[in-house]
């Protein structure tokens, strides 16, 4: 037993290795492709003049359109204004750190709300028929229309700026929960349903002793999607909310002179895509945590002899519900 | 609502089913009538091996009886009472084909689940559940979970889980279905030392001929469209049986009966097919 967590152990740190080879090979393979456009552009531009606009390059790769790699990441570690204090990477992260507290607030009441809305669903065919309309109908309406009446709404309720924000947030971050949740809580057998029948469980048993275990594998994919469309909720309701400090605010300055310092921009997204990963690796952690062992990871080559309920049906369902979930969003 | 124990009159039938009937709605998965006129009564103590054809209804008849599923005709009784109050007082365990154990708990965790849910406390759970895995041999295996067992090993599993509450009925459909035909003989002989260690009545859903007569002591065979009882086979084989009863004369000519009773439902069956 205790060799088999060592050796899980030992798996485990050979895949984080491999998982940071692979980002950092990735990460130079696009530093190259960036730079070998921009100097296989600018090559061609001065044998040819005349090829901009005749022969049109998707993007110009001139110093405005695409700034050099170099120049990106200089401008985080130089002053963020002229004669202050702080670079731009600390402004940046401040910023970052300030729409993530709010993000994390609509994150959390998005996956509770959601969780809800998903055992409501599985509880009643009657709800599931009248309210599933509404819960895909929420996603239709675009973010952009919505965050402005949400944060007027607020404002006249007295609530506290960031709350509006937050309930964007939590708007979006909802949806792909309920939607794997859904699929998880329905996920166990006929026949472990007729078990607990047969025990004269409560539904309440049911949901905690079968369902909800059964719908773990189902929801943590879910949640790493919930996780960036809650930060996505927080940057865009930022906007209408006047908000100064967060990254939304950061990065409509920073478009707004684009053509005086573009590499400035090019910096927030990059600090807002690492949100984005360090939120979403976040809750990867959380799954290890939460998540027993057996419905994590299943070793077939360790088992005693062939098994008669196989995990492949399981194994092969999150995925699924996972595409499934992506490709709504997309 | 807690681990039966309060004994059943002495006479009561442990199962009573007079001229039940089930009729699926139309629009379900196999709309029509798939049970009718269906009398049996199953003593205390009973092996009853429930025996047809694919489609015959042995299974709903299982459910039936389980308060799984309720008839439409006929009335039902277990142990004197309905099958509600028999499911709701945890008069019967059940086993089906396959071992439906819960995969993130270990095997003793598995095991006491019922009578986790029956409000069992710690130690007594902890005690039953051990005394179950040694009945049916897997005591080392208590702190496994379910992927690491094999098929054989997952349905004992479950049977210990069933009987863990020590119901005074226990329903198996078709439980070693999907078993190798060396480890189901295992099975089958492991099945009759706790049958008669424990006294449960048993009614056993199959679709193996040598299987329901090594076990029974009474083989009911059914026939499709609709489910009906089409013979009844008493089985006066001795009541401790081994691997050589599979070979005795006597095993030979209740399988033949068995056999002709079911040649007989098929070629019906055949004749009335539009």
């Amino acid at each position: 037993m205790s060799s088999g967590a060592r050796q899980a152990r030992r798996t485990g740190v050979a895949e984080a290795a491999r998982t940071v080879r692979s980002v950092a090979l990735l990460l130079l393979a696009g530093i190259v492709v960036w730079e070998g456009y921009k100097a296989a552009g600018q090559a061609l531009l001065s044998v040819w003049p005349s090829v901009w606009p005749s022969f049109p390059l998707p993007v110009r790769p001139d110093d405005r359109s695409m700034p050099h790699v170099w120049d990106i990441v200089g401008t985080l570690f130089a002053p963020a204004r002229r004669g202050g204090e702080d670079i731009l990477l600390v402004i940046l992260l401040d910023a970052a750190l300030y729409t993530w507290r709010i993000a994390l607030v609509g994150f959390v009441g998005g996956t509770l709300f959601g969780l809800a809305v998903a055992v409501l669903l599985v509880r009643s065919r009657l709800a599931e028929r009248s309210l599933m309309p509404y819960v895909i109908g929420s996603q239709m309406i675009p973010v952009l229309a919505i965050a402005p009446i949400v944060v007027i709404w607020g404002g006249r309720a007295g609530l506290p700026t960031w709350a509006p924000v937050a309930f964007i947030s939590g708007y979006l971050a909802f949806y792909p929960v309920t939607i794997g949740a859904v699929r998880g809580l329905r996920s166990p057998a006929a026949t472990a349903t007729e078990l607990m029948r047969s025990y004269a469980a409560p539904p309440r048993t049911v949901l905690l002793q079968l369902q909800l275990p059964a719908a773990l594998p189902y929801l943590f994919p879910a949640l790493r999607i919930a996780a960036t469309a809650s930060i996505i909720g927080a940057i865009v309701g930022e906007l209408p909310a006047g908000q100064s400090e967060g990254l939304g605010r950061a990065i409509l300055g920073f478009a707004s002179s684009f053509s005086a310092a573009p590499q400035r921009l090019f910096a927030s997204v990059l600090v807002s895509a690492l949100l984005g990963i360090v939120f979403v690796g976040l809750v990867a952690l959380v799954e290890r945590l939460v998540v027993p062992a057996p419905l994590r990871h299943r070793d077939p080559t360790e088992t005693v002899g062939p098994a008669v309920s196989g995990p492949a049906a399981s194994v092969t369902g999150p995925s699924a519900a996972v595409d499934a979930v992506a490709g709504g969003r997309s | 609502m807690t681990v039966p124990d309060a004994p059943v009159p002495a006479g009561t039938p442990a199962l009573a089913l007079r001229d039940v009937g089930r009729v699926c709605a139309a629009g379900g998965a196999s709309p029509g009538t798939a049970l009718e006129g269906i009398d049996l009564t199953v003593a205390p103590g009973e092996f009853v091996s429930l025996i047809g054809p694919s489609g015959c209804g042995k299974s709903t008849l299982l459910r039936l009886v389980a308060d799984l599923l309720t008839p439409s005709s006929g009335s039902l009784s277990v142990n004197g009472g309905t099958a509600q109050t028999a499911r709701l007082e945890r008069r019967y365990g059940m086993v089906f084909q396959a071992a439906t154990l819960l995969e993130w708990r270990r095997i003793r965790a598995n095991v006491e689940l019922p009578l986790e849910i029956m409000g069992v406390g710690t130690a007594e759970r902890r005690d039953r559940a051990q005394q179950m895995l040694d009945l049916v041999g897997l005591s080392d295996f208590a702190e496994h979970y379910p992927w690491q067992l094999s098929g054989g090993m997952q349905q004992r599993v479950a049977i210990a889980r069933a009987l863990s509450f020590s119901p005074s009925i226990l329903l198996m459909d078709e439980p070693f279905g999907a078993l190798d035909e060396m480890t189901r003989e295992r099975m089958q002989a492991e099945v009759l030392r706790l049958w008669r260690e424990t006294g449960t009545t048993v009614v056993f859903v199959t679709h193996s001929i040598p299987e329901a007569v090594f076990l029974s002591t009474r083989v009911v065979v059914m026939s499709p469209r609709p489910g009906r009882i089409a013979d009844v086979v008493p089985v006066d084989l001795p009541a401790t049986r081994d691997d050589d009863t599979r070979e005795q004369q006597r095993f030979f000519e209740l399988t033949t009966q068995v056999r002709d009773a079911l040649r007989t439902v098929d070629a019906d069956a055949g004749s009335t097919r539009p």
